[in-house]
């Protein structure tokens, strides 16, 4: 038997969360292959063969994944499952939205977001916003998991000689069409790759002040842009910035919350942060209380002085 | 048109749980529970969908404990029509939830199916897809925005949903299961006189086995631990030690 990844792709290149995903397989399972269902996506293939320990890529091409709806994709998932004693999704919307139709149509649980492999059936997860961690054994023939990128290095993204095989691609399923997609351009790192971020809170106030106090500092920095619950909900940020339980799960070297509380819903996302720095006047919050270096100081002052300070 | 909205009954969002000294899980005796907030949202879509003409009835499900009939009385009184409560005091993970629903959803026949996105406890953000998986319908997850409309003579939804990179929406087929996320609507105050109003509505009481469904466990829980505890560093006084401490000491810019 062998491990499957799901890779995660724009058609033409492999996203990160792919190789995070592999390493995780690596511990599942020596043999690890890797599918890529896309349209057109031969050149994303053949980045997927370059990834370190991958032996197979398997290359299903059709229109009707050009979009990666959940129906197509999991039925091509599902046409080579039965060879497999892991099948690995990354824990990104992408993943996610597709993974449980391949348990359930196999009538097997599910492993979400594993942040640790103990052994091939055993995998550790974190529950209730992160505030425990779930030691959890599989009880079926065919394990299906997400899996938390931060859990796991990122394989070698060349380097490898595995052989890209062409498989059958399923038929459209016709249920589900795509209609548009409204997708940020940005010259940023990827907000969950960064190794620096910068987030804020509701403190800025505003989007307009949201752009002006934060983007310098971004800039200086090569960070990413993150931002907390409450400034998403309030509009000061778009929604695939949020940081948190429910948003995206960070551990950048460096992370800087400026005007964030710090509810436990936000902290699930970035504590696993290398460094964390907080800048907020109120003394009481409680993301001081995971800070690394914590300054008590008014953002608006102090962001600025922080961009002219780094030269 | 029938909406079916299955809610759960979790640990309320703001408590911090504590994991149980033996290891077996975390501490869940005398704390606030309440109904899962994702769900509170997909209850909340489906009363407007009602309130817009699109749909005729709401119906609230739940499965677990007995207690989760407070849940559906919450349900009902944000606007839920009537309720069924799938009753068992075992352990149900996401797979047999979804299981139960699609023997509800066979029985119901509802055009609408809207669910959660995931639930605050376990985490799982499973049983939508897995509902879609087994009844063989059509889903879009993590839904910010729903419309219901009418192409061609045939009943679709348009979806916007929430994706890495930003927004996407697709077009599916009715009947189908939509999951939502956090920016799909602010769900209502429950108000005195609807909560009267919600204790006389129907709610009836199976079993698992009254739908033939297995609820056996996928996952054993070996043990629940406490995560590496981050502990407070410290404040520094101004910009430039920061600076200083961030450059020499920590070595990350």
């Amino acid at each position: 038997m062998a491990a499957l990844v799901i890779a995660e792709h724009d058609h033409h290149s492999i996203k990160g969360a792919t190789l995070n995903t592999v390493t995780a397989a690596l511990k599942c399972d020596p043999q690890v292959h890797v599918l890529v269902a896309g349209a057109n996506a031969a050149e994303a293939a053949k980045a997927a063969a370059q990834i370190g320990g991958v032996a197979k890529v398997l290359h299903a091409d059709g229109e009707q994944f050009a979009h990666g709806l959940a129906e197509n994709i999991a039925a091509q998932v599902l046409t080579l499952a039965k060879d497999y004693s892991h099948i690995l999704f990354p824990a990104t919307a992408a993943g996610k939205n597709v993974a449980p139709r391949v348990a359930a149509k196999l009538d097997v649980g599910q492993v979400s977001d594993i942040s640790k492999v103990d052994s091939p059936d055993t995998f550790e997860r974190p529950i209730y916003a992160g505030n425990a961690i779930a030691t959890v054994q599989s009880l079926d023939p065919i394990k299906v998991i997400t899996v938390r990128t931060t859990g796991f290095d990122p394989a070698a993204a060349t380097g490898g000689t595995g052989a890209v095989e062409t498989v059958a691609a399923v038929a459209d399923s016709g249920k589900s069409s795509f209609v548009s997609a409204e997708i940020a351009k940005n010259d940023r790192p990827e907000l969950t790759a960064a190794k620096i971020i910068v987030s804020g809170g509701r403190a800025l106030g505003s989007a307009d002040k949201f752009t002006e106090v934060l983007t310098p500092l971004a800039d200086k920095l090569g960070a990413a842009l993150g931002a907390s619950r409450a400034a998403v909900d309030a509009g000061y940020a778009p929604n695939d910035w949020q940081v948190g339980q429910t948003g995206k799960i960070v551990a950048p070297q460096l992370y800087i919350a400026a005007g964030i509380s710090g509810a436990i819903q936000h902290l699930a996302g970035m504590k696993d942060s290398k460094v964390i720095v907080a800048i907020n006047k109120d003394p009481e919050a409680p993301i001081f209380s995971v800070a690394d270096y914590g300054l008590e100081a008014d953002l608006f002052t102090a962001v600025p002085e922080l961009v002219k300070a780094l030269g | 048109m029938k909406v079916l909205v299955p809610v759960k009954r979790v640990v309320d969002y703001n408590v911090k749980v504590r994991v149980k000294s033996d290891g077996t899980g975390v501490d869940i005796a005398n704390v606030k529970m309440s109904m899962n907030p994702f769900d509170e949202i997909a209850i909340e879509e489906a009363v407007r969908l009602k309130e817009k003409g699109a749909i005729t009835e709401v119906i609230a499900v739940s499965c677990g404990v007995t207690q989760c009939q407070e849940t559906l009385r919450t349900a009902m009184a944000i606007g839920a029509d009537r309720a069924i409560l799938v009753e068992t005091a075992d352990e149900l993970q996401p797979l047999a939830v979804a299981k139960l629903l699609k023997a509800l959803v066979d029985k119901e026949q509802p055009g609408l199916v809207i669910l959660g996105k995931q639930a605050i406890d376990d985490d799982c953000n499973q049983t939508g897809q897995m509902l879609a998986a087994l009844a063989d319908l059509p889903q879009a997850t993590f839904a910010s925005k729903v419309e219901i409309a009418d192409e061609n003579g045939q009943k679709r939804a348009k979806v916007t949903r929430e994706v890495d990179g930003g927004l996407e929406t697709l077009s599916i087929t009715l009947p189908a299961i939509i999951t939502t996320d956090l920016r799909l609507n602010e769900p209502r105050y429950v108000t005195l006189p609807n909560i009267m109003k919600a204790k006389k509505k129907q709610l009836d009481v199976l079993k698992p086995s009254d739908l033939g469904v297995d609820i056996k466990a996928h996952l054993k829980v070996l043990k629940v631990s406490e995560p590496p505890k981050r502990s407070a560093g410290i404040k520094v006084p101004d910009v430039a030690t920061l600076v200083s401490k961030l450059k020499n000491d920590a070595k990350v810019i």
